[in-house]
């Protein structure tokens, strides 16, 4: 019996698995007990039981390995086997992956699901296609070249015979399983189901309170607990008293956890365990505790920029170096320097933090909203010392994710409160833990300089950055480059320039940083395009003009950043995504007296993101009134649900930069809830419009590129509108003035 | 303390605390994990529920407050997502993680019972204290004025 070959990492990563896979092994600690599962190779799997479940009254289940977080990879992904499968969707179920490292690639991230997942379902639904052919017309015995897949079923033409999915799978499950390799995929110009829209999969459930998340798990005699940690970055207990807490009704216990330092690293603390959530966050406020501060309670905002200048004052790092920039400056009669600063950034998912876990001698249990089922075992198997084939991880809905849940610290630290108790256990977390103990999208500083000639054309660019680098937190050793995680475009832009410098200083934190939708790219794409933007105005350029010009000739930019990855700016596709924008949004017909256009064109994950931001400004305040947006990721699966992607990043965008910032005082964050970041709200909401290339290319990201784009429309907006450059963010009336 | 209300048409009595929190007694005494919880301060609307036909934020409700009251919750709105809001929902494809959905649909129901054709500016307004961290703020606009608008008039998707 011939097995299909082995589909290793490798495959999975070399099939588009975009930015945010690659990150995922950068930031693989060498060493660590909580290695990324993702190493494991995969083994042969029978498609007719890993992707596709068919019963024999033909009810059709396909199986999803990645996270449904709202990014609509529940709909898409059983989109891509049922078109192979040439299934009538109507039938058509889906239902959660166990999680099996050795036959899914779990991490859901880095905008990677569906062009990530886009060979290998197509393959493995093109084998089970095949298996079933082969069991009809063994069934029938005739020729397979007499039989084909149609609507869940299989027809042999000559005679109008049909089997359903249902009758043939018995037989076919006991076939051998094709080469993925070879199996024939259908073509793409038949397509019935990949590339027209389909509404969510889930939608029903999620608009009558059915939906599961993890917060709503539950399993008899489970416990609740909430977790006292030190408000302070890297502190812990020094003594605390429990005595008052373990008086609340309700309360069952209080322990404390230890800090864990590596991998899922936490902060550990002190565990209220109660009947309900309510008493454990209301013994947890008995609770009487002295902190240990620990070395970074003199961090504060003011101290990071503080260091933020103290490193822009001198060389960086070069991280890249054509030509010399310094020379071409120091000859340019126009040149222009500026300073862009962008704060941390809270992912506050409207669903906090949790874990169920239930570990018992001879298995342990969990309910996880996850990005990373595959790291939830591993933790719970170190933890629990079972091997991880005992450690069953369901995967549930989650309220949000952006990079949070892609996390294990608050698995870690409910396995270590399940493990100590032995009683199921979930762990919730407040919108307080949450909003103060997050893994925030990095503080960074930028010093641009450049100049243009005479032409018109960018003589020098020259961009120096420091932040509070991603790769740093996770790479306690110094072996990688704290850079490495905080550039991406920023270091290869599309505009052509002899002499282009890029340099970095890593700015020390004890804040914990990690992936916020769209990563490195939330900040380089608001300092390239602004940066592109003022060059143009000093040029005395239209901004689209002076882009489309500076982008220049039709030429693939290799990606400086990940070179390995091979995936080139395709400078076509940028120019297409520009103009299309501009044309949806009318660029350079008049507008209303006080409005104005600002423009932003972006790659990112392998995508092509495009915005017009139409804004007015009135005493301070910028009212965004649209954002017009072209995209291209490729050939898109389900075109609704790249349009849904895009509105989404648009607005999760607007959170980071038209309000609040997370600030630290006293190595702590300030914000706590609502009250003091807020989130965009209804009334504040431009309208979005969304156009999108329909590309015969192959799928690429789209969950985060619609992010990048918007600030630096905004800003350019704005000032078109006032003649201000917004250069910080979050926008400040004072910078308006 | 034993504490009695009407739960979606029927009597319910619990034994907690007279200061729980409503939306506590919902989700972890009675499994009624439908209504969210999101803050905790009546500052995102995760926790909507209706008392005697009013939105209410059940996170900052005490259950004795609720003592011989009607209180719904979106469990309550129909027993298949049958109600027009819901169907509106649907036919919008308004959900992404789906997680403040109960909350906005509680409120949206609660809006339409006071202003069954709402301007766009009366949606804005009630609509505002329901964050929603997807950003499916224009669906839920187009949705409500689906729900608003008489059968003859709908308009398709």
């Amino acid at each position: 019996m011939t097995t299909a070959p082995v589909l290793n990492r490798r495959e999975f990563l070399k099939t588009g698995a975009a930015g945010g896979a690659a990150l995922v092994i950068a930031f693989h600690v060498p060493g660590s007990a909580y290695a990324a599962a993702e190493d494991q190779e995969k083994k042969p799997a029978n498609p007719l039981n890993a992707w596709v479940r068919i019963t024999p009254d033909n009810r059709v289940t396909l199986v999803l390995g990645k996270s449904e977080m709202g990014q609509g990879a529940m709909t898409a992904l059983p989109m891509i086997l049922a078109e192979e499968l040439y299934l009538d969707w109507k039938q058509v179920s889906v239902e959660q992956a166990p999680t099996d490292p050795k036959i899914y690639d779990h991490g859901t991230g880095g905008s990677g699901s569906v062009a990530g997942s886009w060979l290998p379902l197509r393959q493995a639904g093109a084998a089970a296609r095949e298996m079933m052919i082969t069991a009809a017309a063994e069934h029938w015995n005739v020729s397979r070249d007499t039989c084909k897949a149609q609507n869940g079923g299989v027809l042999h033409g000559a005679r109008k015979q049909f089997l359903t999915y249902g009758e043939l799978v018995e037989a076919a499950s006991k076939l051998p399983v094709p080469d993925f390799n070879t199996v024939p995929l259908k073509n793409s110009d038949d397509f019935t189901i990949v590339g027209h829209d389909r509404k969510r999969f889930e939608a029903a459930a999620k608009s009558t309170g059915a939906a599961k998340f993890g917060i709503d798990s539950r399993t008899p005699g489970m416990e609740y607990a909430v977790i006292a940690r030190c408000p302070v970055f890297g502190g812990k207990v020094a003594k605390f008293d429990a005595a008052k807490a373990k008086a609340v009704p309700g309360v069952r216990d209080v322990i404390s956890i230890d800090a864990v330092g590596e991998g899922a690293f936490t902060s550990g603390g002190v565990v209220v365990l109660a009947a309900n959530s309510w008493a454990a966050i209301q013994g947890r406020k008995a609770l009487n505790i002295t902190w240990d501060e620990g070395p970074n309670a003199d961090e504060s905002s003011e101290s990071l920029r503080k260091h933020f200048v103290e490193n822009a004052a001198k060389p960086g790092k070069i991280v890249r170096n054509d030509g010399d920039a310094d020379a071409a400056l120091g000859a340019a009669s126009k040149k222009i320097e500026v300073v862009y600063e962008l704060p941390f950034a809270p992912h506050a998912c409207m669903e906090p933090m949790n874990c169920t876990v239930h570990i018992r001698p001879d298995g342990a249990e969990a309910w996880v909203p996850t990005q990373a089922p595959q790291w939830a075992q591993e933790v719970i198997a170190k933890v629990s010392g079972l091997p991880l084939e005992k450690v069953n991880v369901h995967t549930t809905l989650m309220g949000g994710g952006f990079g949070r849940r892609y996390q294990a610290d608050f698995v870690m630290e409910a396995a270590q409160v399940a493990k100590a108790t032995g009683k199921p256990v979930q762990v919730l977390w407040t919108r307080e833990d949450d909003m103060q103990h997050d893994f925030y999208r990095p503080a960074s500083y930028h010093k641009m300089q450049g100049a243009v000639d005479a032409q018109g054309k960018v003589a020098a660019w020259k961009h120096f950055q420091s932040s509070t680098s991603i790769a740093a937190v996770w790479d306690k050793n110094g072996k990688e480059k704290p850079e490495a995680s905080e550039f991406a475009t920023a270091a290869f832009i599309p505009y052509e320039t002899p002499n282009f410098r890029v340099e970095y200083a890593l700015a020390h934190s004890g804040v914990p940083r990690a992936w916020w939708r769209s990563v490195e790219h939330s900040s380089s794409g608001f300092v390239v395009e602004t940066f592109v933007d003022e060059l143009a105005a000093a040029a005395g350029a239209d901004p689209l003009k002076f882009r489309l010009q500076l982008i220049g000739d039709a030429r693939k930019i290799p990606d400086f950043t990940n070179p390995k990855e091979n995936k080139p700016l395709d400078t076509t596709r940028l120019k297409g995504v520009l103009q299309l924008a501009a044309e949806k949004a009318q660029w350079g017909k008049p507008l209303p007296k006080g409005v104005a256009r600002g423009i932003a064109g972006y790659f990112s994950f392998e995508s092509y993101t495009a915005a017009v931001a139409e804004v007015s400004v009135e005493k301070g305040q910028v009212q965004i009134h649209r954002i017009v947006y072209a995209v291209d990721c490729g050939r898109p699966v389900n075109p609704a649900g790249v349009v849904a992607q895009v509105e989404s990043a648009a607005v999760y965008a607007l959170s980071a930069m038209m309000k609040d910032a997370i600030t630290i005082e006293r190595g702590r964050v300030k914000q706590a809830n609502f009250n003091d970041y807020d989130m965009p709200r209804m009334k504040e909401m431009p309208k979005i419009e969304v156009h999108v290339v329909m590309s015969k290319e192959d799928p690429t990201g789209i969950g985060e590129p619609g992010l990048p784009v918007v600030a630096p429309a905004i800003g350019n907006a704005v000032f078109a509108a006032t003649g201000k450059r917004l250069r910080r963010l979050p926008i400040k009336p004072e910078d308006l003035a | 303390m034993a504490t009695t209300f009407i739960l979606n048409g029927k009597s319910q009595t619990v034994d907690v605390s007279p200061d729980m929190p409503l939306l506590w007694v919902l989700r972890d005494t009675l499994n009624m994990t439908g209504t969210k919880f999101g803050c905790g301060m009546a500052l995102c609307g995760a926790c909507t529920v209706h008392i005697n036909g009013e939105a209410t934020r059940s996170c900052i409700t005490t259950v004795s407050s609720v003592a011989g009251k009607k209180v719904t919750t979106i469990e309550g709105l129909s027993a298949d997502g049958t109600h027009p809001v819901q169907q509106a929902w649907i036919a919008e494809d308004v959900p992404q993680c789906g997680y403040c959905q109960s909350g906005q649909i509680m409120s949206a129901v609660a809006l339409l019972s006071k202003k069954p054709h709402p301007t766009d500016a009366d949606i804005d307004d009630f609509m505002s204290g329901n964050i929603c961290r997807c950003g499916t703020y224009q669906r839920i606009r187009k949705a409500i004025h689906r729900a608003s608008a008489p059968a003859t008039k709908a308009k398709s998707a």
